[in-house]
Formats: C-alpha cells, sequence, structure tokens
C-alpha cells in the first residue's frame, strides 16, 4: 500500500518537474531602446540554447522606473530580470533588493567589463548588475559648418571655445543653430545636462557635510554661463528640448553642435535617419579655463536579479548570455560592429574591426575620463556624476531643473532659481535628515 | 416657439462645428498619418502632410515585434468586465439614490464622486500589497476589479441623473400591479432607461479602454493590455515617433471605430432628459 502511494507521489513528482523543466521561463523588464529591441530579437538563440523562455515587459524609461521600484519594494516578484540604471544599481544593492552577481562563469570575464561601469553597479565592491551598454556624453559637431566658420574643433574644447564656436557658426537665417543642448526639466534630462555643467565649473550638488551649495559662485557662473550661450547661438524655446528634440533637430541639419550621450553618436551617422550623416566629428565634452574637469557623464543600462525571484539561476544564465562577449559578436555577425552594444567591455575596444568605426575611440575616451567617485573638482560625500546616488536625490533634482527650466524660459533670474534650489533642496535634506 | 434660423446662420454653425471637429480630431490625424511615413519623413522640418512614400513598414515592425491580438484581448476582456460589473452594481444603487432617496443621498454621492479627485499614485502601494496578498497581480480579473472601482462613481452618477428622468409613478404603477423589486428594475425601469445605460456603457467602456496608470502597474505579462503595448514604443533616447505612432493607431482603432458606429447612441444617452 505504501509503495503503491509512494510509487504514485513519485510519478506524479516527475510530471511536475518535467513539466517545470519544459516550461521554465523568466520574466524581463526592460526600455525601448535600439539595443534592447535588438537584444530581443535573438532570444530565440538564448531559448534555443537553454530550453529557457523569456517573457518581455518593455516600458518608456519613466514607466519603467516607477513599475520596478514599485515591484522591488513590495517584493511583488512580478520580474526575474530588471534592467536599471546606475543610478538605482547602487542604492538598491545597499538594501539587499538585488541577487550579487557572483560566481559568474570563467568564460564571461568579469575582469573584461570597464572599470568605470564596473565600479558603478556595485556597492561596497560587490556587483549586483552586469552592464548591458554604456555611455558617456561627448561633442557631436559639423564638420562643414566649422570649417565654414573658419575653426577647428580640438579633441578636448573648453566651454569658452564651444561658445564662441557656437556664435560663429549661428545663421538665423537658414535656421541654423550653433548649438543644441538639453533644457527639458526632470533629472534625466536638462538636470542631468546642468550638473555635469556645473562640475566642469567647479560647482558640486553638496559639501562633505551634505550641505547644498546652490549658493556657491561656481553654480551662478555655470547656468549664468550656460543661458547666456543659449540665448545667443541656441535654439528657440531650447527650454522643452531633450534628447529627442535635439536629435531631430541635429539630424536636420539645424544644429552645429550638440553635446549629448554618446550613444547618439550611431543615430546621427545613420544616412537613413540623418541629412548630415557624413558631415559629423565628435570631440570630448567640454570644460571652463582652469578647471580640471569635464562635462562629461557616465550611465549604464545593466540586468539585475530583484532578491525573491524563483529563478536566480535562469536569470543569471540570461545575463551571461546578453553580457558576454559572444554576444557582441552575434549582433556584430549579422548587423555590422556599428550596432553592437558599445560601452560596456575593454574587449570590445580592443577589437581592430570596432576601432574602424568613427566614434569608437570618443566614447571610451569619454568614458574613461568619467571618475563617478570624483565627479567635480571639490570632494563630494556621494557617488555619481549627473547625480548623487542617494534615494532623495531624485525628487529633488527634479523640482531643482524644473526651476532651471524656468530661467530657460525666460520667467526668473538665475540668481532667484539658484536661491529657491539652495531652499529647497537644504529643506529635503534636513527632512531625510542628513 | 422656435426661432427659425436663416440660411448664412446655419451654414456658418455647420462650418464652425466643422472645424471644431477638425480641431478636436487633428491630432489623432495626424497619428495615423505618421504611422504611414519612415522615422525620418516623421520628423521632417516642415511638416509633411500628405506628400510622402506611404509607407506600411511600421506596422509590419510592430506585427513581427508585438503580440497585438494578446494586447487587444486584454484590453476589450479588462474594459467590457469592468464596465458590465459595474452598472450590475451601480444599477440597484442608482435606482436607491433616485427613488428613495434618504437625508444623505446627495453627500453619498458627492463623497463617491469626490474619490475621483484623489490622485492614484496615492494609493499605488496600498493596492499594491493587497494585489500581491491576494495573488492578483497580472491579471486580468484584478484589473477588472480595481478598473470598475474606480469607474464607479461616475457610472452611478450618470445612471442616477437618468433614473431621475422616470416618473416614479411608473413605477409605483409596476408595483401596484404586483411587481416585485427585481421585476421592478429589470422589467420596468432598465427598459426605459436603456438609452441611459447604454451611453453610460459606451462612455465607460471608453474610460476603462484608456485608463494608462492602473493598467500599467498593476501588469506584467499576462493581463497586459493595449496601453502597455503604446508604452512599449515610447522612448526618451531615440526616435520612434513613426513606429508609436503605428502602435497608437492599432490600440485607437477599436475603440474609435466602435465610438463611430455608436455614435448615436452615445449622443441620443447624453441628452436624455436634457430637454422636457
Amino acid at each position: 500500500m505504501y509503495l503503491k502511494h509512494a510509487l504514485r507521489a513519485a510519478t506524479a513528482l516527475t510530471f511536475v518537474a518535467t513539466a517545470a523543466a519544459h516550461a521554465q521561463s523568466i520574466t524581463i523588464a526592460t526600455v525601448n531602446n535600439g539595443d534592447m529591441i535588438r537584444m530581443q530579437g535573438y532570444t530565440d538563440k538564448f531559448t534555443e540554447a537553454t530550453g529557457i523562455d523569456v517573457e518581455w515587459v518593455t516600458l518608456e524609461e519613466n514607466v519603467l522606473r516607477q513599475r520596478v521600484t514599485t515591484d522591488i519594494t513590495t517584493k511583488g516578484g512580478q520580474f526575474d530580470i530588471m534592467t536599471i540604471g546606475m543610478y538605482e544599481t547602487p542604492i538598491w544593492g545597499a538594501n539587499g533588493w538585488l541577487v550579487p552577481l557572483e560566481g559568474m562563469s570563467a568564460e564571461y570575464d568579469v575582469e573584461d567589463i570597464l572599470p568605470a561601469m564596473r565600479n558603478g553597479l556595485s556597492h561596497d565592491g560587490t556587483l549586483f548588475a552586469a552592464p548591458f551598454y554604456g555611455e558617456s556624453s561627448m561633442v557631436m559637431y559639423r564638420t562643414d559648418l566649422m570649417e565654414k566658420a573658419g575653426l577647428e574643433m580640438p579633441d578636448a574644447p573648453t566651454w569658452q571655445f564651444i561658445r564662441e564656436a557656437a556664435a560663429a557658426m549661428t545663421d538665423r537665417d537658414n535656421d541654423i543653430n550653433g548649438i543644441c543642448l538639453r533644457g527639458k526639466a526632470g533629472w534625466g534630462e536638462g538636470g542631468a545636462f546642468i550638473t555635469v555643467t556645473g562640475n566642469s565649473f567647479g560647482a558640486r550638488w553638496f559639501d562633505e557635510d551634505w550641505k547644498p551649495q546652490f549658493d556657491q559662485p561656481e553654480w551662478n557662473e555655470a547656468l549664468t554661463f550656460f543661458v547666456d550661450m543659449m540665448a545667443e547661438s541656441g535654439p528657440a524655446g531650447y527650454a522643452t528640448n531633450g534628447f529627442n528634440e535635439n536629435l531631430s533637430l541635429f539630424q536636420q541639419g539645424k544644429c552645429g553642435m550638440w553635446i549629448d550621450a554618446t550613444v547618439a553618436a550611431s543615430f546621427v551617422t545613420n544616412p537613413d535617419d540623418s541629412t548630415v550623416a557624413d558631415k559629423v566629428g565628435f570631440a570630448l565634452a567640454p570644460n571652463a579655463d582652469g578647471v580640471d574637469k569635464r562635462s562629461n557623464w557616465l550611465w549604464a543600462w545593466a540586468l539585475a536579479i530583484p532578491a525573491g525571484t524563483q529563478q536566480e539561476d535562469a536569470a543569471k544564465q540570461f545575463i551571461e548570455w546578453a553580457t558576454s562577449k559572444d554576444y557582441i559578436e552575434l549582433v556584430a555577425e549579422n548587423e555590422g560592429w556599428a550596432n553592437v552594444p558599445p560601452g560596456a567591455r575593454t574587449s570590445l575596444y580592443e577589437n581592430p574591426e570596432y576601432q574602424k568605426v568613427p566614434f569608437a575611440k570618443m566614447t571610451l575616451d569619454s568614458i574613461l575620463s568619467a571618475d563617478p567617485n570624483n565627479p567635480t573638482v571639490k570632494p563630494v560625500p556621494y557617488v555619481g556624476i549627473q547625480f548623487a546616488a542617494i534615494p532623495e536625490f531624485a525628487g529633488i533634482a527634479t523640482q531643482v531643473s524644473q526651476e532651471f527650466s524656468a530661467v530657460y524660459a525666460g520667467q526668473q533670474s538665475v540668481e532667484e532659481a539658484l536661491e529657491k534650489a539652495q531652499a529647497f533642496t537644504a529643506e529635503e535634506m534636513e527632512a531625510a535628515g542628513y | 416657439m422656435a426661432r427659425a434660423v436663416t440660411p448664412r446662420r446655419k451654414s456658418l454653425n455647420t462650418a464652425l462645428a466643422w472645424a471644431v471637429g477638425l480641431l478636436i480630431f487633428f491630432p489623432i490625424l495626424w497619428t495615423i498619418l505618421t504611422s504611414f511615413k519612415t522615422e525620418a519623413q516623421a520628423i521632417a522640418s516642415p511638416p509633411l502632410f500628405l506628400n510622402f512614400n506611404w509607407t506600411l513598414e511600421n506596422y509590419a515592425i510592430v506585427q513581427e515585434r508585438s503580440d497585438y491580438m494578446r494586447f487587444l484581448w486584454n484590453s476589450v476582456i479588462i474594459a467590457g468586465g469592468s464596465t458590465i460589473l459595474g452598472v450590475i452594481i451601480a444599477v440597484p444603487a442608482a435606482w436607491a439614490m433616485a427613488f428613495v432617496p434618504s437625508k444623505r443621498t446627495k453627500d453619498i454621492l458627492l463623497w463617491m464622486l469626490s474619490t475621483k479627485m484623489l490622485p492614484a499614485v496615492g494609493v499605488l502601494y496600498p493596492i499594491y500589497l493587497l494585489f500581491i496578498r491576494l495573488g492578483l497581480l497580472d491579471t486580468r480579473g484584478g484589473l477588472v476589479v480595481v478598473l470598475m472601482l474606480i469607474n464607479l462613481p461616475i457610472i452611478v452618477w450618470m445612471l442616477y441623473t437618468y433614473f431621475r428622468e422616470i416618473p416614479g409613478e411608473i413605477l409605483e404603477a409596476a408595483r401596484m400591479d404586483g411587481a416585485t423589486l427585481k421585476e421592478e428594475i429589470l422589467y420596468v425601469l432598465t427598459p426605459m432607461a436603456i438609452p441611459g445605460i447604454a451611453s453610460t456603457v459606451l462612455l465607460n467602456f471608453i474610460l476603462a479602454w484608456n485608463e494608462a496608470f492602473w493598467t500599467l502597474n498593476l501588469t506584467a505579462v499576462d493581463a497586459a493590455p493595449l496601453t502597455a503595448f503604446i508604452a512599449s514604443y515610447s522612448s526618451p533616447e531615440g526616435l520612434f515617433f513613426a513606429k508609436l505612432s503605428a502602435a497608437s493607431t492599432m490600440a485607437i482603432a477599436p475603440i474609435l471605430i466602435l465610438g463611430w458606429f455608436s455614435q448615436k447612441q452615445l449622443v441620443r444617452g447624453l441628452t436624455f432628459g436634457a430637454v422636457k
């Protein structure tokens, strides 16, 4: 009798186990950008190799951020892998919300991940997310307009040169703006840009005691410079321009220069979409005269595993596959080297084929020159270049960037905006217990 | 006595109505046109109206990347289910408020409506936690309940307004003829209020179809409706306006067609009782 029961139970367990093995499936939340969409197209290869099905939840960046934050803080368990950035990773890692990415295989070669990326995605030396692609920011400029203006772009320009060149390239009659930059409110939009601009003028968000620094002269100098330069040479209504608006302007030949994410290089040099594809040059992001810090940021979209997932092993397998050297080669084989996910691995930049891509070197130089631990000239208590990796930052920086956007729109003065930014930030930081 | 309208004034009114109609419809028209452009044409300046190379490429890409039918089916179930459930609950509630009001009826109605003023994000975490406990995350059933609750105040208000237009004497007569409460509501009240109920159903179906906060936050794969389908084509880093427009056109097409065919019913219901 007992034997009969035991046999039945064993048979049932075998069925369940077999069904589970066949039905193993992971759910990945991700952003909608070219590299991520391309990866979805290759997922079948992963499933063929491992038998693990992959379900994708693709969302717009801000929606994704809210969605995965809600899920991870409530332990909702909706996702086995989340696409997160450099801002969230150290905070969530410190809170114990992510599975440490330890014990990756030797072929995966963790040491090959660019040190800047590895550091930015770690907490206390433990890697919590693997970079799928990384980016910094750099100058993209029209070589023909620069030549026409009788100027030559140095590899490492200063803000003063950029301003002079922008003025010389501006041709209002032909709807050409010397420079296009982000002014749109939002911590990841105009907020990120003005933060790195501030860094390159020696400004910082907080001093070592977490006291806001908007009342310091460096911020005034940076913001005034930005506003004056954009008034002289920027497009009308730049206060509402973000990445997409400037990309559109640049692709239509309406910008002499654009300083933004290195990932934009592949868009502006793509002849299918850009009218100026063969007239684009690249340079490092500028710094102010005498300030030894450039205005380039560092960002990575990375894959992380939320703690509590039931599919930890399968999720790790996927991350190993998606962020491996083999995956890069797979994309290169099918779509060319210009389309591989950039900015994550050292070996990619040592590859002679990739070195032929026009923006490869400048992208690497920009990433290598970014240091999240020392984002500006003076010491800071936070990690991050275009952000401070503390939970309160997103809310505070969104409000501050709204004040700055109001300056760009001519609704208030630089001094008024800085005064409000200082008061608001001080109040929020005090309330948060800093 | 009706005032005579001169032909000139009539033409002017017609032209004005067309102008307002076109103005309101223009964003939808532009979305549809953009869906047939290439990404480069979608951002061209000056904008291209009709003189571009029409292409179906965006629809092909969207179809290849996403399982449209799954999203559509989820939208139909969620919007339809929440509306039907809402009406089933709201008809008796509105009957009670319209025909046997208490001293507090007006206050209750106002309180119900005031819940619509609460920002949804304010209750996101409690509802999310509740859904985890009840195992309702990413289920169509969970969303049917949430959207029904969200739209219930509007359904009750609309039905209450329609029921108030029906003379109470007719219901009294039915009662005198021996109708039970259930029969009174089902066989006397409901048939008389059909135009009102129909427009309530249509309006709430549209509201539930377009709802994009809860449907994005409480779903992942299995229950994701067309709002999630559209959201997957929006990107702050990359110009995918043509593809986004194609996805939007596919998402709004069913509700646009439904609205087009039922517009007479909708207008009739919305103006029900407006002229006595």
